[in-house]
Order: structure tokens, then sequence, then C-alpha cells
């Protein structure tokens, strides 16, 4: 992987950056983990690294805001190296690791072990998201200024819901003194109770218990209320229901500083495909997969930025805990290998266009936790994804990076695929590496 | 084989054919249980295991019952819950049990999905013996048969489901079922307890007992099961009786004259039903316990003869 000036010359390729809104055949210089050009003609310097990237997409790499990397505590279902190798895989070139941990990120030295393993590792940038609340218990307020210090880009009780109104309203408060974006999975439990997949009529048919749409519309209009009281940032984890698009629509019109995001899954498939899939736990998640009527809407939010960003939830569990009954699996979905070619569906359905698919994937996600990165602009760290959009591959969980198989794709043929990543100018994969 | 299908799981997945396959073998096997000697060698030599996650003693010995009287070998494994966290998985159990090589698994199981999950682990057939609020195939099926048995033909026949429609399996079995047959099935209960979009599998919806039961030519009371119930669904079982609950009164008032009163048991006398209705005249209740029994051997008879012809091939002389 090593050349000898260090220069990557990536040649004959579309790039689409929306952010400096390049979209064309250039080729890209990287040079001291900086982007060094991006210009219709570019001599390559003697020693440079050639990519050919003729009939693929060069893009800034795809920013993940949500992403559960297990580590440390669940080493069994992924750690930082295998969940950071399954995202450049997937062109992911930065992740947000999620809080959930055991223990939670609500201290630093959490925090410092995530990032030392990133650094070891040294594929994805990881991200390290804190704890709202100590322990991820909704009772009391994480030490949000040490987070900040220590490496944390926003807060997150993501798995579980901040319940007490007066909590939330205290955090989104405190969040204002650091400047960190309150990151929130929108869900009433009570209104949820044993709900496990998404209530209406295909739940009745199969006589599993629904969690209707609205214990998360109640928390979406709950959190936009408070954020009038309080001011701070908030933003939206998975959102999934057509009354959250509808809130956040409005809240956004009228100047409230929230944003959100929405996965592949929740894009592309619905609670039919929970039926069609007879009882499969690869098809349970929460939030759950809704109706047709609630993916309508999350497309048409995300096609007219109403949604800034696509995330993946990627959440590795482990056989044990997927091959069982319905009822009794866990939560959650791989995500960052599939992303790009099951959303560039999207693109081929006429939901999206190819600019706005990647800008969700970039610097629409970037924006949300004021990352850097996410453009391909000259200075800009030499993180960037080369893309196949026309590469068909079929999906083998055994041969994917995560430590995990929890794949709903499994078995489908996907097309669109990373084949080169760049992170900091360094190539972190390139395709056709096995696991 | 029940047509096409080596496994009941759901009356969902049967046809009309099947549905009637079932119910005119059951006709022959309700024959056997009138003779002096109940006892045809028809299964003989073959295993049936029930696999109970749930406790039942109606359906569990109806079909240990089928199993004798057709000269299998029932066995019957209770288990405890399944749990992610302690215990052994439901699978794991499964493949136990399988490897004593049984020739149909009954299986039981809070879950909705225990069936289907089981049924593409293991090799041998695989009946429902009722998972969680999805289905209770065999209890649809003896229902069908009991009211076919006293009307003739479903044709035009109009059936009233009422109770906690949410949590019933029996309902669904019932819904996937009575209309292929040609009857109208129309559900009634408190609001809390009808699921959403029910009325899509084909049923109409109605919250006041006399509208349900006007014309009817059967109701089906369910079981107000609170072992079930997780949310406040009704403030009492008084309130309940009161408006959903079925008595002398409101029969004699409301009900067709010949209209009949079926409950997949047990009862709660005084809460769905008093004892004067389910002791009364209209009362089947005790037709589809006996009927339950003819049914489960037509299945049992269907899906073990098939799977018992492949293995013994395989057996050497």
């Amino acid at each position: 992987m090593s050349n000898d000036s260090g220069v990557i010359v990536i040649q004959g390729g579309r790039v689409l950056d929306p952010a400096s809104g390049v979209d064309g055949i250039r080729t890209v210089v990287l040079r001291d983990g900086k982007v060094a050009a991006v210009a219709e003609r570019a001599e390559a310097p003697a020693g440079a690294r050639i990519v050919d990237a003729r009939g693929k997409w060069v893009t800034p790499g795809f920013i993940d805001l949500h992403v559960h990397l297990r580590e440390p505590g669940q080493e069994y279902k992924e750690n930082v190296a295998t969940g950071t190798r399954a995202a450049v895989a997937g062109g992911f070139t930065a992740v947000c690791a999620m809080p959930n941990t055991v223990p939670a990120n609500d201290n630093t030295s959490v925090t410092e072990l995530m990032l030392a393993r990133a650094t070891a590792a040294g594929l994805a940038r990881v991200y390290p998201v804190g704890a709202v609340t100590k322990g991820r218990k909704g009772e009391e307020l994480a030490e949000y200024g040490e987070l900040k210090a220590a490496g944390c880009v926003a807060l997150s009780d993501d798995g579980s819901p901040v319940m007490s109104s007066a909590m939330m309203r205290r955090a989104l408060e405190y969040s204002r003194a650091f400047g960190l974006p309150v990151a929130v999975h929108e869900e009433d439990l009570h209104l949820v109770g044993k709900g496990v997949m998404n209530e209406g009529p295909v739940a009745t048919r199969m006589g599993l218990k629904g969690a209707p749409a609205q214990a998360e519309d109640v928390m979406v209009l709950r959190d936009i209320s408070l954020l009038e009281l309080t001011g701070g940032r908030l933003h939206l984890c998975h959102v999934s229901t057509a009354g959250s698009v509808r809130a956040l629509r409005e809240a956004r019109r009228r100047g409230l500083p929230v944003t959100a995001e929405v996965t592949p899954h929740h894009l592309a498939l619905t609670d039919e495909d929970v039926a069609r899939s007879n009882y499969d736990p690869d098809f349970k998640m929460n939030p759950p997969l809704r109706s047709s009527e609630d993916v309508k809407a999350l497309r048409e939010g995300l096609a007219d930025g109403t949604i800034d960003a696509i995330a993946t939830d990627h959440a590795p569990h482990a056989p044990e805990e997927k091959r069982l009954e319905f009822d009794a699996a866990m939560n959650g979905v791989l995500g960052l290998e599939t992303a790009f070619p099951v959303c560039l569906d999207l693109v081929r359905q006429g939901v999206l266009t190819e600019r706005r698919l990647v800008e969700a994937l970039t610097i629409g996600a970037a924006r949300c936790f004021g990352l850097p990165g996410g453009t391909l602009a000259v200075g800009a760290p030499a993180d960037v994804a080369v893309l196949d959009p026309s590469l068909s591959w079929v999906v083998d969980p055994m041969k994917g990076f995560s430590k995990s198989r929890n794949t709903p794709w499994k078995g489908r043929t996907l097309t669109g695929r990373c084949t080169h990543a760049f992170v900091g100018g360094r190539l972190v994969h390139e395709e056709g590496a096995a696991r | 084989m029940i047509g096409r299908h080596r496994h009941l799981i759901a009356l969902e997945d049967l046809s009309r054919e099947e549905i009637l396959q079932v119910l005119d073998l059951a006709v022959s096997m309700k024959e056997v249980l009138s003779r002096p000697v109940k006892k045809v060698p028809s299964l003989r030599g073959k295993n049936v295991v029930n696999l109970f996650f749930e406790t039942s003693t109606r359906t569990r010995s109806s079909f240990e019952i089928a199993a004798k009287v057709l000269s299998a070998d029932a066995l019957n494994w209770t288990a405890a819950q399944s749990s992610t966290t302690k215990g052994e998985t439901l699978l794991d159990t499964a493949k136990n049990l399988e490897a004593m090589r049984p020739d149909i698994l009954v299986v039981r199981h809070s879950a909705s999905g225990a069936p289907q999950f089981l049924a593409q682990h293991v090799k041998c057939s695989v009946v429902s013996a009722g998972d969680g609020a999805h289905e209770h195939p065999s209890q649809g099926l003896l229902d069908c048969y009991t009211l076919r048995e006293r009307f003739g033909s479903l044709e035009g026949r109009t059936v009233a489901i009422v109770g906690d429609i949410s949590h019933s399996r029996v309902a669904r079995s019932d819904l996937h079922s009575l209309p292929k047959l040609g009857a109208k099935v129309r559900l009634c209960g408190p609001p809390t307890m009808i699921p959403q979009g029910v009325e899509r599998l084909g049923a109409t919806v109605h919250h006041d007992l006399r509208t349900a039961v006007d014309g009817a030519d059967a109701v089906i009371m369910l079981r107000i099961q609170h072992e079930r119930i997780g949310d406040p669904l009704i403030p009492n079982t008084r309130e309940y009786s009161k408006y959903w609950g079925l008595n002398a009164k409101k029969a004699a008032e409301w009900l067709k004259p010949e209209a009949v009163i079926l409950h997949p048991g047990p009862i709660n006398r005084g809460v769905e039903l008093s004892s004067d209705v389910a002791d009364g005249p209209r009362s089947v209740i005790l037709d589809q316990v006996q009927n339950g029994v003819a049914v489960r051997m037509a299945i049992l008879y269907l899906l073990a003869g098939g799977a018992g012809e492949d293995r013994a091939e395989k057996v050497p002389a």
C-alpha cells in the first residue's frame, strides 16, 4: 500500500463532491494527508501511486453518524478494528461510535479507549459520541465538558430514549455550554410496551406485538418543543415515521436548530418485508421497519433535504442473539457494507439524485455534528471513496468484514460497491481484499 | 402431506381444498372415536412429540389422545420458556428432540412465529399447537368442523367472534379458515382489544355486541386472557361482562333461535359467558372438544403418513 512519494493520483473517475459543487471527470491528487488538487488535468509526480477510476465515482469518504462498534464490553459482536474495517469496505472513512458500550461511554476513560483502539486499527476515523446521562439511565447528566475535551463530538443515550422531559430539558440546556448536539433515540417506552415490530395490519396478521409510529412521533414533538425552551442543538437519530418527517419539516421551517438522519433499511424496507421474511430476526430492529406510507415520507424528506444524512445504525449481534424466535431476538442489523448499494437503488428508482445521495452520505452528515471532512475541497482531509456504481455482488454474510452476520440483505444481489477507500491519503481498503 | 404442506403452521397458508381435505378425513376419524375399541394401527411405529412451552391441558391432551388412537407413540415435553440469557434456546431444544427421531413435532410457544422458525431448522413435520397471538390452526379447523357438522355447509353463514381479538390466535385461525368455506366473519370487542388493520383480513369490526350477533348463525366467545394483558385494555371484568359477555337473557333476545355458541376454552364463567349459556342448549363447546381429537387425528395421519414412507425406505431389512 506504500509508495515512494506518498502521493496518490486518482485518475479518470467522475468526481462527485456536493460540498464544492464538482461533478465531472477530474483527477484527484492526495498529498501529505490532504486533498492537494482536483483538476481536469494533473500531472502525476514521479513515484505517485496511480489509481485508475475510469467508470467509477470519486467522492469524499462517507461519514456515518451512527455506528455501534461494541468496544468496550461486547467485543464478541464487533470491535473497533473489525467495525472500522467494515466501514472502509463500505466507503465510510469516518464513523461516530455510539456510547451504549459496556460500560457506557459516559466518561473520558471509555472515550480514550475507543480513540486508542481506532488509532491502533488505522482504518476509518472514529468520532466517539458521549452519553447524555450517566450509565445511559436517564437520571443524571454525564460530564459533557470532559467528554468533549476527550474527543466526543455529540451526546446520545442511543438505544434508550431520555424518558423524563425534565432530564431532556436539562441535557439540552447544559449541552449549550460546550456546543455539543444532543442526538436522540425517540421512543415513548410506555407506548411501545412489548412491541417488536411496527403496529399495523402486518403485525396484526403475524400476531406480533406492535409498536405504533406515534411512539416516535410524540417524542420528536416533545423534543422539538423543548428545544424552543432551551436552545441547543437537537439531532434526531434514525427517524422512521411520516410523523417525524412532518414535525421536522415544520421545525426547520421555523428555523429551529434540529437535524436528522435516516437509515438505509428504513428507506428501503417496510413491515411487509418482515412478513415476507417469515419472522426472520434479521428484519428486527429499533425503530422497526414501518409502513410504505412512512417509507414514502422518509424518501421525500431525504430528497428535499428535510433529513440531512444517511446513517447506518450498524448494529452487530452474535448468531446466538439472533437465531431465536422473533420476540426473543435482539434489535439491530448490520449496515456499513451494504449502505451504498442499497441507497444507490433509490437513485435508480428516481427517488434521489446522485448528488443528493452523495451529499447525505458526506457533507450532510458532517454538518450535523460539525465534523471535518465530507468534501474534496483542496486542503480538506484526504478521505476519499472510489465507488463502482455498476458492480453487482451477492451479499454473503460470511464474507463481510464485520464480526457479525445479521444483515437483512443476505443472499441478495446488490449493485454498487466501494473499490478503494483512503483515509488521510492512505489506502485503507481495496476491493477484492478478504476478511 | 396436507395438500402441498408437510407442516401445519398457519391456516393462512392453506387453501379451501386443503382445509376440506383435513375436515373430510376427520369425519372418518370421529367414527373411530365412537367405536368400543378406540384404536387403529395407522401410525404404528410413528413418534409424535408434544413440545409445549406454554401450559396447556386441553390441546396437549387432545393431540396425545389423537396420536394414541392412531397407535403412534406420544411423548410430552414441557419446556421452560426460551430465554436468551438463561437456559436452552428454542433451537437447541428442538435439535435435541429431533435427534430422538420423532415423525411429528407438535409445538406450542408464546412467541409468534416459533413453529415456523422450527420448521426451517428441523427435518420432521411441525404442527403448531398455537404460537403467540399468531395462529392456532388445529383450533381453527375444529371450529370449522363443528360448524360444518351443525350446518352442513358454511356457505352464506355468519360467524361472530367476540372478545380479545388482539391477543387471540384462535380468532386469526378462524379468520383464515371460515371465509374460505364461505362464511362471513364479524369481530366484536372493546376497541382496545381490536388490533390495527384487522378488517384487512376480511372481517367487519363491531364494538356493540348486539349488532355483532344480530342474525349470526354462530357466536365464538373468546376467553379474556388476563395473563396476556399487559396494558389496561378494560377497566375490569365486571364492566366487560356487562357489555361484551353473553348471558341467557341476551342470548334469548338477540340471537337467532338456531344460533350456536362456541368457545375455545377454558371458560371464565361469569365473564365472557354465563353458566346458563355455556351449559345451555345452544352450546356446542363440548362438541368442539370431541371434534378436536378427530381433527388432530386427521392432521397427524396426513402428515406422518408422508414422512414415514420416506424414512422406511432407508431402514435396512
